[in-house]
């Protein structure tokens, strides 16, 4: 049940945007039809307000899971407690705004089935960015769980795709201790891991180099191992030709990590009342998205009306 | 009392900053720049310190000389890191010639580990996918599957045509060009929406953060 504070809010910050927002394109249209030119900068100013008043002002929508999202999520759910999954943080603080929302989500989604998680970094910017998450995630929300025992860390390691070549048939011979210096084969949550063959699922989170695809290509397909993908959005289009075969699914930007804060919570009432960023985020990529679209009309219509005048 | 001034003051400079980077929306200036070139340091700073105590400290040096007593020193990184001083006699003009050897060793050693994987997994695999079976005995596919199977294998098809420049594109070869070109379009258009939700994604977290962390304007 939503608050009717909430509710109220975002009403607020839907009338207010499509006043303000709106009448500004109004503005630009008349512009254009009278074939007067606009500063770029106006579109900045636009885009600006069209992202700060749903922030200011939130509203979300409902983010029914794609079948694309909701493999991901399945498969999670399917693992029998105690299974090995490996996260990848391979994105740097650029990609964080669309890409720790989903690993935070992973995250908790494994650490509540009960899943043996092992931390790793393909790039040395994952790093800080998953002692984000082991402080504001794991170690908030999942007191009870413990280092070494429930979840582990093994960190970065430099060699991109020489170093998935390792561990995908060895992982002590790259790690032969976790962050902590602590030896592999003295870790509880490692007991039975061998390489990376022993992972029920391998989740890249990232979207460059190296990142899912690498994954894909020198562990996944080698490896036999089912590999999914939280990837930025820019780079999500890239991974869809590997989807389903050598992709078990992809979150595909703040949109797919939206789905997945949405489903979890929906399955876990527990998660309801926590943080969810990418669902936040959903309203104002929502407005962007509209005035991009109507500028994207408003530029045809003074591309159509310069040519016409052209012709005369 | 000290991490509550060094956080205000990591939130401050983090404000100085991000409103730098974004004043170039409005023109080119000093402070951009400014803004620009700390962002430049650090990142070549960071990414040095990373690699020397990932690489050159955490393998080469711990590998041939390890603290641990039980662990054997590995003396085949000496190789590894007399390629690394070569690749560094560009700098020498008289024995640049020799930084091609490691270079040669990088792109032999990458295009045989990456040869047969990009054949397997890039090639075999891709084209496997592109062309499944519509119908048959132990196949089980709904029409929604049925449809996209030709869709792939149909815009595939037609957008390789549109590559083909050794034949005129008339006729029913110029009609499946054309199909071609709209699937090409079709790619674009998905790829820039994605594009735009990408940096949409980033503005986000920037506004978040002046609007949040900095200003408490939201919680």
């Amino acid at each position: 049940m939503t608050h009717p504070l909430l509710l109220s809010s975002a009403l607020v910050g839907i009338v207010f945007s499509a006043i303000v927002i709106g009448g500004g394109l109004v503005f630009l249209l008349i512009r254009t039809l009278k074939a007067k030119e606009v500063d770029r900068r106006v579109i900045f100013l636009f885009i600006f307000v069209a992202t700060a008043l749903p922030i200011l002002f939130p509203f979300t929508f409902s983010e029914e899971p794609t079948a694309i999202v909701k493999r991901v999520f399945d498969k999670i759910e399917s693992l029998p407690a105690g299974s090995h999954v490996m996260l990848s943080f391979d994105f740097d603080p650029a990609m964080a705004p669309e890409v720790q929302p989903m690993a935070n989500a992973i995250t908790r989604h494994c650490l509540v089935k009960g899943d043996k998680v092992v931390f790793i970094c393909a790039w040395a910017t994952g790093q800080a960015l998953l002692t984000q998450t082991l402080d504001n995630i794991v170690r908030k929300e999942f007191p009870d769980k413990k280092e070494g025992i429930d979840y582990v860390n093994l960190g970065y390691k430099a060699g991109n795709e020489g170093m998935m070549n390792v561990i995908v048939t060895n992982l002590r011979k790259m790690y032969p201790t976790d962050v902590n210096s602590i030896p592999l084969d003295s870790i509880p949550a490692l007991e039975g891991v061998t390489s990376c063959r022993d992972m029920k699922l391998l989740v890249s989170m990232g979207g460059g180099y190296p990142g899912p695809k690498e994954w894909v290509l020198f562990v996944g397909d080698p490896g036999n191992v089912p590999v999914a993908a939280g990837a930025a959005a820019v780079s999500a289009p890239q991974l869809y030709p590997y989807y389903p075969k050598q992709l078990l699914g992809i979150l595909g930007g703040v949109k797919g990590a939206a789905e997945y804060e949405y489903e979890l919570a929906k399955r876990y009432p527990q998660f309801d009342k926590v943080d969810k960023p990418a669902l936040k985020m959903m309203g104002p990529q929502t407005m962007a998205h509209i005035v991009v679209m109507v500028f994207i009309i408003l530029a045809n219509i003074a591309y159509f009306k310069g040519r016409k005048a052209g012709q005369k | 009392m000290d991490g509550v001034i060094m956080h205000h003051v990591a939130l401050w400079t983090a404000a100085f900053l991000t409103l730098g980077i974004i004043s170039f929306l409005y023109r080119d200036n000093a402070w951009y720049k400014f803004c620009e070139a700390v962002f430049i340091g650090i990142s070549a700073g960071y990414w040095f310190v990373s690699y020397f105590w990932d690489n050159l400290y955490g393998k080469l040096w711990l590998g041939i000389f390890p603290t641990d007593p039980t662990q054997p020193p590995d003396y085949i990184l000496l190789i590894g890191g007399a390629l690394g001083v070569m690749m560094l006699l560009r700098l020498i003009p008289k024995i640049g010639w020799l930084s091609r050897w490691p270079l040669a060793f990088i792109v032999g050693a990458t295009a045989g580990l990456n040869l047969i994987i990009y054949f397997a997994s890039n090639v075999m695999v891709q084209v496997e996918d592109t062309i499944r079976p519509l119908f048959g005995a132990n196949y089980a596919a709904s029409a929604y599957d049925i449809v996209g199977n030709i869709v792939v294998a149909v815009g595939t098809f037609t957008a390789l045509i549109y590559f083909f420049f050794s034949k005129e594109h008339k006729g029913a070869f110029g009609g499946a060009a054309k199909v071609g070109i709209f699937v090409l379009m079709v790619t674009f258009g998905a790829s820039f929406g994605y594009t735009v939700m990408s940096r949409i994604s980033l503005l986000l977290g920037r506004i978040d953060f002046l609007m949040g962390d900095w200003l408490g304007v939201i919680k």
